[in-house]
């Protein structure tokens, strides 16, 4: 068995029902394989918890965090909710659209860029995860250090 | 002159972080949970029931009130369950992640307590996707707490979310942690009697159970001093939008809205002046600048003025802002995070956010204003859970209190801030597509 099907085991012990290991367990399998999960990352869970492939991916179309296509090694999710929006947070979207030369929705290898609702951090606008980890107090003028900052590193560094 | 500012959710951090547990037991840290074993869960209930602490999450439920309704034991043969709704997403809101970060031992101690008091030995923290850091700090707690063996017969699992709004709804919550898609379920039976896994279930907010351990530490009649009638307490309020510092504020229920945009906050940034404010979260009804003069904030005082404390999010708005661009906005949001269960809710906010948009555009009619107050209606009240009503009421609210603003846009054909508003064509999630398919035809 490999060792995603043994850590779903270890993930399963912890609830009274194995369904609610599914999502815990997409999360892993997501982060396993580059933070998207490919048909066969749904086989793997689906397998491991008695479930099928579709009953998984109903699961990961439904909540935001699950992605159902390759993303860029580095996730940059900008918060445009109202307060973010009343302190310049459409201005970052922009800076990072021209710094990166691409436009939110879209993945390079490198990047994934988009704009999220709120992240829960209104009173540091503006918020920006770099995956998923959040910066607080994002300027449009922030955003060319970021980048640098980001090329020069791997997966995980943000 | 600004009023006291008792600290309980936050006491003994000054300011900082209560992350060790050797500090936190300094601070008379875990005293309150080795009160509250002493004690049957009947008499802890009945301290939460004289402090009158409510549901900090939105709801404003009496939480001693809550707990009471989770069957004894003996009368029904199933396990019971204390679920922690850490799901934090109301725009606005950010208070339970400081809760968190700041001091994560008081909260999963009022856990341990809110366990007890059930006759609970499974515990569940459902906590955001987005909150890893939050996560981090409470897994590490945890550990703590584990080796100094403080949970007894307890287990308490931290159930991360994955990005869904809806989730912040208990029975949806509860729906989400069986491993199901995030939808509302009919209620009753509520979740005291049929919660998870159709078990007896409590569901809290993460700074009602925080300030459930300083009720059992102080005593609930102490607890009730803090605060106004009917809301007794400190509440952390969520200060943000046009304000020079944003954040959060500990202070007691009754303190006056505009002492804490005006004092703690800063005032309005930029030099610019106050036009409106939304109190508690962004499903709550718009004061304008004058009623938002007038207000404390409490329960009875913010019901009275038409709207709600909420999440106890505060956002204030300048003058800068275009309200129908604010009603787009919001309405965007809701329809992203319509669980589509409900038709009403699931078109019904597509339909506001559509007709909110052509008005901005300046392509709205006064027959689309008309339909605007209709959607709304059609909505409103209709649906399983109140995401839909959020959307309908935000927006209504805007409506009735800044007509003159809606009308400029159909009578001048475009929105009279002409690109000066500050909410100037933002880039909500749902509208992405159309962006880049603009791009892509252009």
């Amino acid at each position: 068995m490999s060792a995603l099907y043994e850590e779903i085991q270890e993930i399963r012990a912890r609830y009274p029902e194995s369904l609610s290991a599914v999502m815990p367990a997409l999360q892993l399998a997501q982060e396993r394989s580059g933070g998207w999960l490919p048909e066969e990352a749904f086989r793997e869970v689906a397998d491991a918890l008695d479930l099928t492939p579709a009953y998984c991916l109903s699961i990961a179309s439904f909540y935001d965090m699950f992605r159902l296509e390759p993303v860029g090694e580095h996730m940059i999710e900008v918060c445009t909710n109202i307060s973010c929006g009343l302190n310049g947070a459409q201005q970052v979207v922009e800076a990072f659209e021209s710094e990166l030369g691409m436009r939110a929705g879209e993945t390079t290898g490198a990047f994934s860029l988009r704009t999220v609702e709120c992240l829960g951090g209104c009173g540091w606008a503006t918020i920006v995860a770099v995956n998923n980890r959040h910066r607080l107090n994002v300027q449009a003028g922030d955003v060319a250090g970021i980048v640098a900052e980001l090329r020069g590193t791997g997966r995980g560094e943000g | 002159m600004t009023a006291p500012r008792p600290e309980v959710v936050f006491a003994g951090t000054n300011g900082g972080t209560l992350t060790e547990i050797a500090a936190y037991e300094a601070v008379g840290g875990f005293e309150a949970l080795v009160k509250s074993r002493a004690l049957s869960p009947d008499e802890v209930i009945a301290e939460l029931n004289a402090s009158n602490l409510r549901g900090r999450g939105g709801a404003f439920f009496p939480t001693g009130r809550k707990w009471s309704f989770v069957p004894k034991p003996d009368k029904i043969d199933k396990p019971h369950y204390l679920v922690i709704n850490a799901d934090e997403s109301e725009p606005g809101t950010f208070k339970d992640r400081e809760i968190m970060l700041r001091v994560p031992f008081r909260f999963l101690e009022g856990c341990l307590i809110a366990a007890h008091a059930i006759e609970s030995q499974h515990v569940f923290v459902y906590i955001r996707g987005e909150y890893e850091a939050e996560f981090d700090v409470l897994e590490s707690a945890l550990e703590q707490m584990r080796a100094k063996d403080l949970l007894g017969e307890v287990t308490i699992v931290l159930h991360r979310g994955a990005g869904a709004y809806i989730c912040g709804e208990e029975t949806a919550l509860l729906e989400s942690l069986e491993g199901r898609r995030g939808q509302p379920r009919t209620k009753p039976p509520f979740p005291a009697i049929a919660g998870l896994y159709a078990s007896p279930t409590a569901v809290n907010n993460v700074e009602s159970i925080t300030s459930a351990t300083t009720v059992m530490e102080i005593g609930g009649a102490e607890y009730a001093k803090l605060g106004v009638e009917n809301s007794t307490g400190t509440r952390v309020f969520s200060l943000s939008g046009n304000v020079v510092t944003g954040g959060n504020y500990e202070l007691p229920h009754g303190f006056p809205l505009r002492d804490l945009i005006n004092d703690l906050g800063g005032g309005i940034a930029d030099g610019r002046s106050l036009k409106a404010v939304i109190p508690g979260g962004s499903s709550t009804v718009v004061l304008t600048a004058d009623e938002a003069n007038r207000v404390t904030l409490d329960f009875d005082s913010l019901v009275g003025a038409g709207t709600a404390i909420g999440s106890a999010a505060v956002i204030a708005l300048d003058d800068r802002c275009c309200m129908v661009q604010l009603a787009v906005r919001v309405s965007q949001f809701y329809e992203h995070e319509s669980c589509g269960k409900c038709t009403p809710c699931r078109v019904g906010t597509k339909w506001l956010t559509s007709i909110l948009q052509k008005i901005e555009d300046g392509r709205g009619t006064q027959a689309d204003m008309d339909l605007l107050v209709s959607v709304a209606e059609r909505i409103n009240g209709k649906c399983l859970c109140p995401l839909g009503d959020s959307d309908a009421i935000a927006v209504m609210s805007y409506f009735d209190k800044f007509r003159d603003e809606f009308q400029a846009h159909v009578d001048e054909g475009g929105c009279p801030f002409h690109g000066t508003s500050s909410l100037d064509h933002l880039l909500a999630p749902v509208a992405m597509h159309v962006h880049n398919e603009a791009v892509a035809h252009a």
